[in-house]
C-alpha cells in the first residue's frame, strides 16, 4: 500500500495542546502537506496558545497571530505583500477555530472568498469556544452542553453548515475532512495546495476538554462522526460539484456518537432522537446534490 | 511639477510617489477620492501595487498589517467611522511596529450623521501607538506622506496623516509634485530586519506574559521618543529635495508674542491671517501650530511659549467630560516647567465655520480676561 500521508513533521512536540487534541493533529497533518514554503495567519483561539508563549514556536513556519475575526483577511494581506515581492509560491494559510470562522470571522471570510483570494482557509472545528473556557458558537451543535448553554438550558437549533455558506460564494474548492480520516484529509489539502484562488477546508477535530471526552477517543469520535453521518466528509468544485470522499455504507446510530461525549449526558431520549433526525435530513440534502 | 488639486488627491499622489506596494481600502465620505485616485494609478499601471478591495475598514487594516509584515509598504485612507472600526487594528499595527501609512480625513462622529470636518475620529486614537499629523494644507499631505514612510519606516510605527473634512479633502490648492527621481533618493524600498519569511520561520505576536510585554511596551516608548529627532532630520532632509520644512511644531510670528494661540488643521492656517490682522492692530499675538501630536514635541513647544504672558489653545475636538484634547496636552506639558496663564477654547466641531473674525474674538477675548480651567464654547447657539 503507498502511503499518502507525507512521513517528514514540521510541527514539534514541544506545543501546548492538550492531551488527545484534535486541533493539534490537524495542524500536524496540515503542515506535512503544505510544506515548508508556507505562512500562517492564526486569530485568537485555542492554536494561539498551542503554538507557545514568545520566544518560542513549536510550528517552524511563519506565523502571524492576529485579531480573532481577521484570519482570512490577513492571510490575504499577507499573500498580497508576498506578491508584489514576486514571492507567488508561498502558501499562505489562514488557520482558526470554529468561533472565528462560524461566527466573528464570517465577514472577513465572505469578502476574501468572494474575491478569490489565493489563500487557503482552515478551519479546525471542536464546536465551541474553547480557548475561552468552552462557550456556545454557531458551530456547537443542538442538544450541547456548553458553559453558556448549560445543562437546564442546553444548545437549541442546529449548526450552521459553514460548507453550504462558502459553495454559495462559488469558491473553487470546499471540503469537510475528519482527523479520523488522515489520509482523506491530506488529499484534501494537497487539492487546495495545488487550486488557485480561495480554498476552504472545514475539518472536525474532537476536543477532549470540551466535549467530556476522554483523550483516548479522540480518533475514535473523529470516525464515528463520520460513520453516524453527523460530519459526512465531501468536496465541493466550484461551488458546485459535490462529491462523496468517504462513503458510509450503513450509518451508525448517532447514540454510538454521543455516549462517549460528556457534553451531551444530560440529553433526554427524545432529544437524541430530534438530534438524529436531524442528521438523518442534513445527510439527505446533502446526498441530493453529490454527483 | 505643480498642479492644482483637491487636498485628497494629494493624498494619493503620496502614495503615488511613495511606491507603496499594498492598497486596502474601503470606501467612507469625504476620504473615497483618496483610494479611488489610487484605484485609477493602479488599474493604469502607474503604481505597481496590489489594490485590495476589502469589505471593511476593519480589514483594510488587517490587509495593511499583514502586508507589512512580510515586508511590503502599505497604505490606506479612511476617515471617522472607519477610523473607528480599525481601533483594534490601530493598536496591533502599533504594537507589532509596522511602518503602515494611513490618511484620515478628519470628519465628525455619528450620530448625527455628519460629514463634516472634526477632529474627534483620530484624537480617539491617540494612544493606539500611531504617530499622529495634522495637515494644514494639500501640499502638506503630500510631503507627509513621504516623510511619513520614512520616519516611519525608521522608527518602526506606523504614521496617521489628519486632515479636515472639505476645507482640506476637497479644497483645490496648488501642490508642487516632487520629481519620482528625488523622491526615489530620499524614500529607499523598505527593507526591514525582520519578516515574515519562510527562509527565517518566526512567530509574530505569539502569547506574551509579563516578563516581556512590560518591556515591548517600553521600547515602543523609545520608539516615539526617538521619532522626536528623525521626524526633524527626514523633515530637514525632505527640505534639501524640495524647499519645503517641515517640523513637529509650526510657530508663527511667536518670537516676539505677548500671547500665543495653539492651533492644528486648518484652523492653524486661518490663525496665522488672523495674527496678522491682530499685529495690524498692535496686539502682539502668534500662533503655534501643532503639526505631530504624537510623539508630544513637550520640549520644542515648551521653547516656543515658555517667555509668553498668555496661552489660548483652539480645539475642533472634545473629550467629553473634560476639555480640548490639544489643551490638556499642553497644559500638562507645561506642568512642573512654566506657569502661563491658559484658556482653552472650542470651536468648529461637526464642520462649523471658524472664520478669522471667530479667532479674533477668541484671541481678544483671551487677551482681555484671565487664565480660567473652565472650558469656553466660542459660538455655542444655547
Ligand atoms: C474581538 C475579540 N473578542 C473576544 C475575544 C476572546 N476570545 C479569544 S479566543 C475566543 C474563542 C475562540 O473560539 P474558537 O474560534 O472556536 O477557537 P477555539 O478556542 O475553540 O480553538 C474568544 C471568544 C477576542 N480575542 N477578541
Ligand atoms: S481545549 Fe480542546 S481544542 Fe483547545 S487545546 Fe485543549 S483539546 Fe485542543
Ligand atoms: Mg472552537
Amino acid at each position: 500500500m503507498r502511503l499518502t500521508i507525507p512521513e517528514h513533521e514540521i510541527m514539534t512536540p514541544g506545543h501546548l495542546a492538550c492531551q488527545g487534541c484534535g486541533g493539534a493533529l490537524a495542524m500536524r497533518y496540515m503542515l506535512k502537506v503544505f510544506g515548508k514554503d508556507t505562512m500562517l495567519s492564526i486569530p485568537a483561539c485555542c492554536w494561539a496558545v498551542i503554538d507557545g508563549p514568545f520566544p518560542y514556536t513549536s510550528l517552524n513556519v511563519p506565523v502571524f497571530h492576529t485579531a480573532f475575526e481577521t484570519a482570512a483577511i490577513m492571510a490575504s494581506g499577507i499573500k498580497a505583500g508576498l506578491m508584489v515581492q514576486g514571492k507567488d509560491t508561498t502558501n499562505v494559510v489562514a488557520w482558526a477555530g470554529d468561533g472565528g470562522t462560524f461566527d466573528i470571522g464570517i465577514q472577513a471570510i465572505s469578502g476574501a472568498a468572494e474575491r478569490n483570494d489565493d489563500v487557503t482557509y482552515i478551519v479546525y472545528d471542536n464546536e465551541a469556544y474553547m480557548n475561552t473556557g468552552i462557550q456556545r458558537s454557531s458551530a456547537t451543535p443542538h442538544g450541547a452542553w456548553t458553559t453558556t448553554t448549560p445543562v437546564k438550558h442546553y444548545k437549541k437549533g442546529p449548526k450552521k453548515n459553514m460548507a453550504e455558506i462558502m459553495a454559495a460564494h462559488r469558491i473553487p474548492y470546499t471540503a469537510t475532512a475528519s482527523v479520523g480520516y488522515p489520509e482523506d484529509f491530506c488529499k484534501k489539502l494537497e487539492r487546495a495546495k495545488n487550486t488557485k484562488g480561495f480554498k476552504f477546508i472545514h475539518v472536525l477535530a474532537p476536543c477532549p476538554t470540551g466535549w467530556k471526552s476522554d483523550p483516548r477517543f479522540t480518533i475514535k469520535l473523529a470516525k464515528l462522526a463520520v460513520q453516524t453521518n453527523y460530519f459526512p466528509l465531501y468536496e465541493i468544485i466550484d461551488g458546485i460539484h459535490y462529491k462523496q470522499t468517504v462513503k458510509v455504507k450503513e450509518r451508525k446510530p448517532l447514540k454510538e456518537y454521543l455516549k462517549y461525549q460528556g457534553r451531551f449526558k444530560h440529553l433526554p431520549e427524545d432529544q437524541v432522537q430530534f438530534l438524529q433526525d436531524f442528521v438523518d435530513e442534513n445527510y439527505e440534502l446533502l446526498r441530493m446534490k453529490l454527483e | 511639477m505643480k498642479k492644482t488639486m483637491m487636498g485628497n488627491y494629494a493624498a494619493s499622489w503620496g502614495a503615488q510617489l511613495a511606491r507603496v506596494q499594498v492598497i486596502a481600502a474601503y470606501p467612507i465620505t469625504p476620504q473615497t477620492l483618496i483610494v479611488e485616485k489610487l484605484s485609477d494609478i493602479v488599474a493604469d499601471g502607474e503604481l505597481d501595487a496590489k489594490f485590495i478591495k476589502v469589505e471593511s475598514e476593519h480589514s483594510a487594516m488587517a490587509a495593511c498589517i499583514g502586508a507589512s509584515a512580510t515586508g511590503a509598504r502599505a497604505y490606506t485612507a479612511t476617515s471617522a467611522q472607519g477610523l473607528a472600526l480599525m481601533h483594534e487594528m490601530l493598536h496591533w499595527a502599533g504594537l507589532a511596529r509596522l511602518p503602515i501609512v494611513m490618511a484620515n480625513v478628519n470628519r465628525a462622529m455619528a450620530p448625527g450623521w455628519s460629514i463634516w470636518a472634526d477632529q474627534n475620529d483620530s484624537l480617539s486614537q491617540r494612544d493606539t501607538g500611531w504617530m499622529q499629523i495634522y495637515a494644514s494644507s494639500a501640499q502638506e499631505i503630500l510631503d507627509s506622506t513621504l516623510i511619513g514612510y520614512k520616519v516611519s519606516e525608521k522608527v518602526l510605527l506606523p504614521t496617521l496623516i489628519s486632515f479636515d473634512a472639505f476645507f482640506l479633502s476637497h479644497t483645490m490648492e496648488v501642490v508642487d509634485m516632487p520629481d519620482i527621481e528625488l523622491v526615489d533618493k530620499y524614500l529607499p524600498p523598505y527593507k526591514p530586519d525582520y519578516k515574515l519569511d519562510v527562509n527565517d520561520p518566526r512567530s509574530f505576536g505569539a502569547l506574551t506574559d509579563e516578563q516581556y510585554y512590560y518591556e515591548f511596551r517600553y521600547m515602543m516608548q523609545k520608539a516615539m521618543d526617538e521619532a522626536v529627532d528623525i521626524i526633524k532630520e527626514a523633515g530637514k532632509e525632505y527640505e534639501k529635495i524640495t524647499g519645503r520644512l517641515y517640523d513637529l511644531i509650526h510657530p508663527y510670528r511667536c518670537e516676539d508674542a505677548d500671547m500665543i494661540l495653539v492651533t492644528s488643521g486648518t484652523i492653524a492656517d486661518t490663525t496665522n491671517v488672523a495674527v496678522d490682522e491682530l499685529r495690524a492692530e498692535g496686539k502682539k499675538v502668534g500662533n503655534l501650530r501643532i503639526r505631530v501630536i504624537r510623539p508630544y514635541p513637550k520640549k520644542e513647544i515648551l521653547e516656543v511659549v515658555k517667555g509668553v504672558k498668555k496661552l489660548a489653545v483652539i480645539d475642533r475636538n472634545i473629550s467629553p467630560g473634560y476639555s480640548g484634547i490639544f489643551s490638556q496636552e499642553l497644559k500638562s506639558a507645561l506642568y512642573n516647567e512654566v506657569d502661563i496663564p491658559a484658556r482653552s477654547y472650542i470651536a468648529g466641531l461637526g464642520g462649523r465655520d471658524v472664520k478669522i473674525e471667530d479667532i479674533k474674538d477668541i484671541a481678544n477675548d483671551a487677551l482681555k480676561n484671565d487664565a480660567t480651567n473652565d472650558l469656553i464654547w466660542k459660538g455655542v447657539k444655547i
